[in-house]
C-alpha cells in the first residue's frame, strides 16, 4: 500500500493536498483503489457546488460496486478531473495522480490524519 | 458461519478477495483484478471453484417420471452421459431454481442446483416426488472446478490418457479420469465461452486445481472469482437466479420458452403458465446511453410511469460498455424503446437492444 509523506488522509480513504495557493486537491488513496477495483465510472460533482468536510460529494463505480467518495475540506468545487469520466482506471493506475477535483474557498477541515497515522489506521482496517 | 468450500486454500495462497457467498467464503477476484479474470475466459481460459453449487441424485424406478413432472423441460429421450438445463416451477408458474439434470444411466440423475437455493430445492423435490425414488443431497461428497474459454477444453485433453473430454456440449464422462484423479467431466458452463466442468472428491480438489493451473501454465489459464463469474454470465445474457428468475418471475417471462415443454402431459405450473398468456413482461436487455451503470433492482420508467426493474447490470468488459438485463412490460419491450433507469435518485437513458450482448463465434 502506498502512502505519501505530503498529503493529509481521511478515515474514508480519500487524500487532501493543500497547495500553495490555498485551494486543495482531492483523490482516493491506494488502499481504497485496491479495495475497490477495476474502477469503470466516475460521477464527478460539477464545478460551483459546494461540498461540505465528511459528507459525500462524488461517487465511483467499480465493476462491482458503487461507493460514495467524501470530502475531506469544505469548499467549493472550482475544477473536476475530466480525464476520469474518460478512463477511471486512472485511479487504479495512479491514485496519487488522478485527482478528482481541486477545492476552492476552503473553509474547514474535516478529521484529517498525517500519513503515518493514515498509515497505522489503514493497516488495522485491513486487519478487520 | 460461512464453510469453506474444498478449494479455500487455493484461494488464499493464489491472492484471492475472500467474501462470503450463499454460505460459503470464496474469492470475489484474484490480485489481476475482475477486468483481467474476465479477458483471460474470452481470449484463451480461466479456473473457477464452484465447489458451492448443490448435486443431488435421483434413483429409481420412477426418477424419469418424477423429473418431467417437477422440471419445465422434457428429459424423455436423453442419451447416457447427456445433460439438459431446465427451469424448475412452482404451481403459480414462478422460477423455484434452474438447474441441470445430468442422466448417468436409466433410471440415475444427478441434478445440479444453485448454491443459495440447495435447502430450498432439496425440500422441494423432495415434497413432491411420487413412487419408487430414492433421492440424496451429495453436495458434500463433490467439489467443482469450472475451466472456461477457447483454451479450456484442449488443455485438459492434452493432459488426459484416454480420451475423458466430452466431445458436444452439454454431455458429460462419468467415468473419467484426469491425472489419475478420478472425476465427472462435464461439457457445460456458466460464462458464453467453450468449457468444461470437472466434479471430484473433496480430498483430492488442491492437487486438481494445482495440476490444472501447471497445465494451463503455457495458455495463461486464470483463477477467476465471483465477480468475473458474474460479468461473464450478464454478457453471454444468462439468467441468474434471484435477479432474471424468482418465486415469482416465470422462466417464460425471463426468455426461457425453450426450456418449457408445453405439450408435456403435465408438470408443475404449467396450468399456471396457460393462464398467464399472453405475456404482460418479458426480460429484455439495456444498453445504457446515459451517463452511470444500471446495477439490479433499479426502477426503468418511460416519463413518469414506471414499465419496470432491472435485474442485473454492470460495466462489461469484453463488451467494454455498461449493460443490464430488465424485466419490462411488454409494450415497451422493443428494440429501441428508451427507458429511464432511476439510479440512486438520478434519471440514466438505456435503449432496449438484442441479446445475448456476447455470442462466441
Amino acid at each position: 500500500m502506498k502512502i505519501l509523506s505530503n498529503l493529509k488522509y481521511t478515515k474514508t480513504h480519500e487524500w487532501a493536498k493543500f497547495e500553495n495557493d490555498g485551494t486543495v486537491l482531492a483523490g482516493l488513496t491506494d488502499f481504497a483503489q485496491e479495495h475497490l477495483g477495476d474502477l469503470v465510472f466516475v460521477n464527478l460533482p460539477e464545478v460551483g457546488d459546494s461540498v461540505t468536510a465528511g459528507e459525500p460529494f462524488c461517487d465511483v463505480e467499480s465493476v462491482k460496486a458503487v461507493s460514495d467518495v467524501y470530502a475531506p475540506v469544505s469548499g467549493e468545487i472550482i475544477e473536476v478531473n475530466e480525464a476520469l469520466a474518460d478512463n477511471p482506471a486512472l485511479i487504479n493506475e495512479d491514485p496519487y495522480d488522478a485527482w478528482l477535483v481541486k477545492i476552492g474557498s476552503v473553509e474547514d477541515n474535516g478529521e484529517l490524519l498525517d500519513a503515518a497515522a493514515y498509515d497505522t489506521f489503514a493497516k488495522e482496517e485491513a486487519e478487520d | 458461519m460461512e464453510k469453506k468450500t474444498p478449494l479455500y486454500d487455493m484461494h488464499v495462497k493464489y491472492g484471492g478477495k475472500i467474501v462470503p457467498f450463499a454460505g460459503y467464503l470464496l474469492p470475489v477476484q484474484y490480485g489481476g483484478g475482475v477486468i483481467a479474470e474476465h479477458m483471460a475466459v474470452r481470449n484463451s481460459c480461466g479456473i473457477f471453484d464452484v465447489s458451492h453449487m448443490g448435486e443431488f441424485f435421483l434413483e429409481g424406478h420412477d426418477a424419469l417420471e418424477n423429473l418431467n413432472m417437477l422440471m419445465t423441460n422434457d428429459f424423455t429421450d436423453m442419451a447416457d452421459g447427456q445433460a439438459r438445463y431446465s427451469p424448475m416451477c412452482n404451481e403459480n408458474g414462478g422460477t423455484v431454481d434452474d438447474l441441470i439434470v445430468y442422466k448417468r444411466f436409466d433410471d440415475f440423475y444427478m441434478i445440479v442446483v444453485n448454491a443459495a437455493n440447495k435447502e430450498k430445492d432439496f425440500n422441494w423435490i423432495k415434497d413432491h416426488l411420487t413412487g419408487h425414488v430414492h433421492f440424496t443431497d451429495m453436495s458434500d461428497k463433490f467439489a467443482q472446478i469450472a475451466i472456461q474459454g477457447p483454451a479450456a477444453c484442449n488443455l485438459v485433453s492434452s493432459r488426459s490418457a484416454y480420451d475423458h473430454v466430452p466431445v458436444d456440449n452439454y454431455t458429460a464422462c462419468f467415468d473419467a479420469e484426469w491425472e489419475g484423479i478420478p472425476c465427472v467431466i462435464s461439457r457445460t458452463g456458466y460464462t458464453g465461452e467453450d468449457g468444461l466442468e470437472i466434479y471430484l472428491r473433496p480430498e483430492r480438489a488442491c492437487e486438481m486445481w494445482e495440476l490444472l493451473l501447471d497445465a494451463g501454465r503455457k495458455v495463461g489459464l486464470t483463477p477467476c472469482g465471483l465477480g468475473a463469474r458474474d460479468t461473464l454470465r450478464l454478457e453471454a445474457c444468462m439468467p441468474l437466479y434471484g435477479h432474471e428468475l424468482a418465486d415469482d418471475i416465470s422462466p417464460k417471462e425471463a426468455g426461457l420458452g425453450y426450456f418449457i415443454k408445453m405439450d408435456k402431459p403435465d408438470f408443475i405450473g404449467k396450468q399456471a403458465m396457460l393462464a398467464q398468456q399472453p405475456l404482460t413482461r418479458k426480460r429484455v436487455g439495456l444498453k445504457v446511453t446515459g451517463r452511470g451503470i444500471i446495477r439490479e433492482h433499479m426502477d426503468l420508467y418511460v416519463g413518469d410511469r414506471k414499465v419496470g426493474f432491472s435485474t442485473s447490470g454492470s460495466h462489461l468488459p469484453y463488451v467494454g460498455a455498461p449493460m443490464a438485463m430488465a424485466m419490462v412490460d411488454m409494450e415497451y419491450t422493443a428494440k429501441g424503446t428508451v427507458l429511464e433507469a432511476d439510479v440512486r435518485g438520478r434519471r440514466v437513458a438505456a435503449e432496449v437492444v438484442a441479446t445475448p450482448f456476447y455470442k462466441r463465434k
